[in-house]
């Protein structure tokens, strides 16, 4: 049943995925500034939504372990929060690309490009710190408190860097102000195949995790005998 | 051996265990963290050690003499408080390991929360005194006015230090039964303090050229304090949880 | 009411239970011998007891409270596989942090009296990291004992001990079981704890497998209640025990 449902998601996201790429790269226009290169925020901007989203989900269920205890919990956390660190890599790969061709530097100190280095970073320690620790129980705790204090975190990183580099002159995204609204609709139907992506992938990782979750109690069973 | 026989019955000796304040509870940890460590100084010594040499470190990546290094004094002088500072702040739970003096502390009658609240307030003591040690080292090597804004920037540094401290002393009790704790605790702390170092970098570089505080310069003050309230609030709700397995 | 009562407790390490519905209840006055091999979950059920762990399923009530709540805690005392005191402190400063952390209304005289009852007095301002391991282990026993608690938890505490010390633990038990207080003591050394015992509980893996009276027959052949239960002797030449 759940093997079909992340076929069919699956299936649903790559036939999404396909129609829109055909008209991002075939049907919408170039942008008047930048040419054929804007087309990478189709990707650049729902792959930042999307790990946003994930590193939220996964707060939301570290605070549920912490109540309830539940290891499901703590597997779809970190699920969730290692598919956000991919869709994160996805989302500052490209806009490294993207300054490069507009600006001719790969990296500009944008505030939300730099909130999402940090952010990355500190999840990236999150998943270096469940690997060190044994015993599944209290990787779980710990993950879960080091995992809401880094989403706390994040707005308050964003705030700061944005205060920052308001003291710095600019870089201008958008020229004439205003995004046209097929492109703009395009950002979010977009989000859709990114968001299908995301769940299946994080469906797949809680498998993973809910195997090592028997294997681990198996092999302490093996050692009680 | 003689022992002299216990005195009194279980039954009759108390009605009400006796209740210590939440400060009293913290003051009796800080106190007894203090002097403990002031006894062999191992973590002080080191961490103004290695002060001194990043201190000595940056005068040859950075011109000590010019303007330019000036204009970013304060970064400087927080990456010498965050690097050093971190050998306090490691050390903070993991000195209870020997003997298993953790165990003693978590079963006795003090809430988690005074626990961390008491050893915050022990390490904030201890970097303070690394801190204020380092600023006239800074004065002298790259000659900045620092007295000129004295307690403004007193009081920068003690918004700063308490939100390293809060997050180092945390982690510090997240990290405390790990073998690759010492490995761990870089990658997560720094990030996570980021915005309290931002904050007090933009503050500090101004008065530490002896500028006053000047009103945009205001809500950076605000971010700092928030950031101490925020992770403050967070971590004594969250540390009786993490100590008790 | 008994001042310990556990009730259908289990705790896991992910998804293998170390603790499986362990139910029993120790009387005031009563000496509870927890055996059982390595790893059979005694230290983890006395760290639940202590307030140290929290059970994920099940009720522990010590003396009228959930187990981890204040006033437990401040009618427990611990003796755990460590002395649980300070190195750098001496053991003057030692005994009053310990004194006054439980609120004790006079630290000072209270540390001076466990020291003299323990034969430490002289030493009083010697650092702990000096002592020998005796002097140690002596320190130890005052701190567990010096705010009088009611329950105390012993985590094998004749393995380490040297003569001395276990003949003023034993003292202070005797004492502390005459006076209504209630032990529960997890130990390999069977001779030395089932002298003490009233009662015994037997785990196997996880599982509360016997609890009952001490009976003679325990005390004449050491290993007669293992045998019961299809398990080795601990500290035979075939325990599996590392």
């Amino acid at each position: 049943m759940r093997t079909k449902l992340m076929i069919a998601m699956a299936g649903i996201a790559a036939l999404l995925l396909a129609r829109n790429l055909y008209v991002i790269l075939l049907e919408l226009p170039d942008e008047a500034a930048q040419g054929a290169i804007y087309r990478i925020i189709f990707f650049h901007v729902p792959a930042a939504w999307t790990a946003f989203l994930c590193f939220f989900a996964a707060m939301i269920a570290s605070i549920l372990y912490l109540v309830k205890k539940d290891l499901r919990h703590d597997a779809f956390a970190a699920s969730a929060t290692e598919v956000g660190l991919a869709f994160g890599a996805a989302n500052l790969i490209s806009g490294m690309i993207w300054a490069r061709i507009i600006w001719g530097i790969w990296w500009t100190w944008d505030p939300r490009l730099t909130s999402m280095l940090v952010g990355w970073l500190i999840y990236a320690g999150y998943l270096m710190l469940r690997r060190a620790i044994e015993d599944p129980t209290e990787r779980a705790k710990i993950a879960a408190v080091v995992s809401i204090f880094a989403f706390v975190d994040v707005p308050i990183i964003f705030f700061s860097i944005k205060w920052w580099r308001t003291q710095h002159p600019q870089p201008v995204v958008w020229a004439g102000g205003q995004m046209d609204p097929a492109m703009y609709n395009m950002l979010f139907m977009n989000w859709i195949p990114f968001l299908l992506l995301g769940a299946v992938l994080v469906m797949i990782r809680m498998n993973q995790e809910r195997a090592q979750r028997e294997i681990d109690a198996m092999r302490r069973y093996a050692h009680a005998m | 051996m003689a022992i002299p026989a216990v005195r009194g019955t279980a039954a009759g000796k108390r009605t009400q265990p006796p209740r210590l304040s939440f400060l009293r509870q913290s003051l009796t940890i800080a106190s007894k963290d203090l002097r403990s460590e002031l006894r062999t100084k191992e973590a002080l010594n080191a961490s103004f050690a290695f002060a001194l040499v990043i201190l000595l470190l940056f005068s040859f990546a950075f011109e000590p003499t010019a303007e330019q290094t000036r204009q970013i004094a304060g970064g400087l002088l927080w990456l010498v408080f965050a690097f050093a500072g971190a050998l306090i702040l490691n050390r903070s739970f993991a000195r209870e390991l020997p003997n298993d003096c953790l165990d003693a502390l978590v079963a006795a009658p003090i809430s988690g929360a005074a626990l961390f609240a008491g050893k915050a307030l022990a390490n904030l003591a201890l970097l303070a005194a690394v801190e204020l040690v380092c600023l006239p080292v800074f004065g002298v090597f790259y000659n900045v006015p620092w007295t000129q804004q004295f307690w403004p920037l007193m009081l920068v540094l003690l918004l700063g230090t308490w939100g390293l401290t809060v997050i180092g002393t945390m982690f510090s009790a997240l990290t405390v039964n790990l073998r690759l704790r010492e490995l761990m605790l870089p990658m997560l702390v720094y990030p996570i303090m980021i915005p309290a170092l931002l904050a007090a970098v933009q503050l500090t570089t101004p008065l530490i050229m002896g500028e006053p505080l000047t009103a945009e310069l205001i809500p950076w003050l605000r971010l700092l304090a928030a950031f101490d309230i925020i992770f403050t609030a967070l971590a004594l709700a969250l540390v009786e949880t993490v100590l008790v397995r | 009411m008994n001042p310990v009562e556990v009730a259908g407790v289990w705790k896991f390490y992910g998804d293998y239970p170390a603790l499986r519905e362990i139910s029993f209840e120790v009387e005031a006055g009563a000496c509870m011998a927890l055996l059982g091999r390595n790893g059979a979950g005694k230290t983890t059920l006395l760290r639940i007891l202590g307030g140290l762990s929290r059970p994920d399923r099940g009720r522990v009530i010590v003396c009228g409270t959930q187990a981890r709540d204040r006033a437990a805690r401040h009618s427990i005392g611990i003796l755990g596989h460590g002395i649980s005191l300070y190195d750098e402190l001496s053991a003057y400063e030692n005994l009053t942090l310990f004194a006054s952390m439980y609120g004790l209304r006079e630290p000072k005289r209270t540390a001076m009296e466990w020291l003299e009852r323990t034969g430490m007095d002289r030493v009083r301002d010697g650092l702990v990291r000096e002592f020998s391991r005796g002097m140690r282990q002596r320190l130890a026993v005052a701190r567990a004992f010096l705010h009088e608690p009611d329950v105390l938890l012993l985590d094998e505490p004749f393995t380490a001990l040297d003569d001395r010390a276990i003949s003023l633990l034993q003292t202070l038990l005797r004492d502390a079981l005459a006076a209504g207080r209630t032990i529960v003591i997890s130990t390999h050394q069977l001779r030395e704890a089932l002298e003490l015992a009233t009662h015994v509980a037997l785990l196997v893996r996880g599982r509360l497998a016997y609890t009952g009276e001490r009976t003679r027959e325990m005390l004449e052949d050491t290993g007669w209640l293992y045998r019961q239960y299809g398990e080795l002797q601990p500290g035979s030449a075939r325990s599996p025990r590392g």
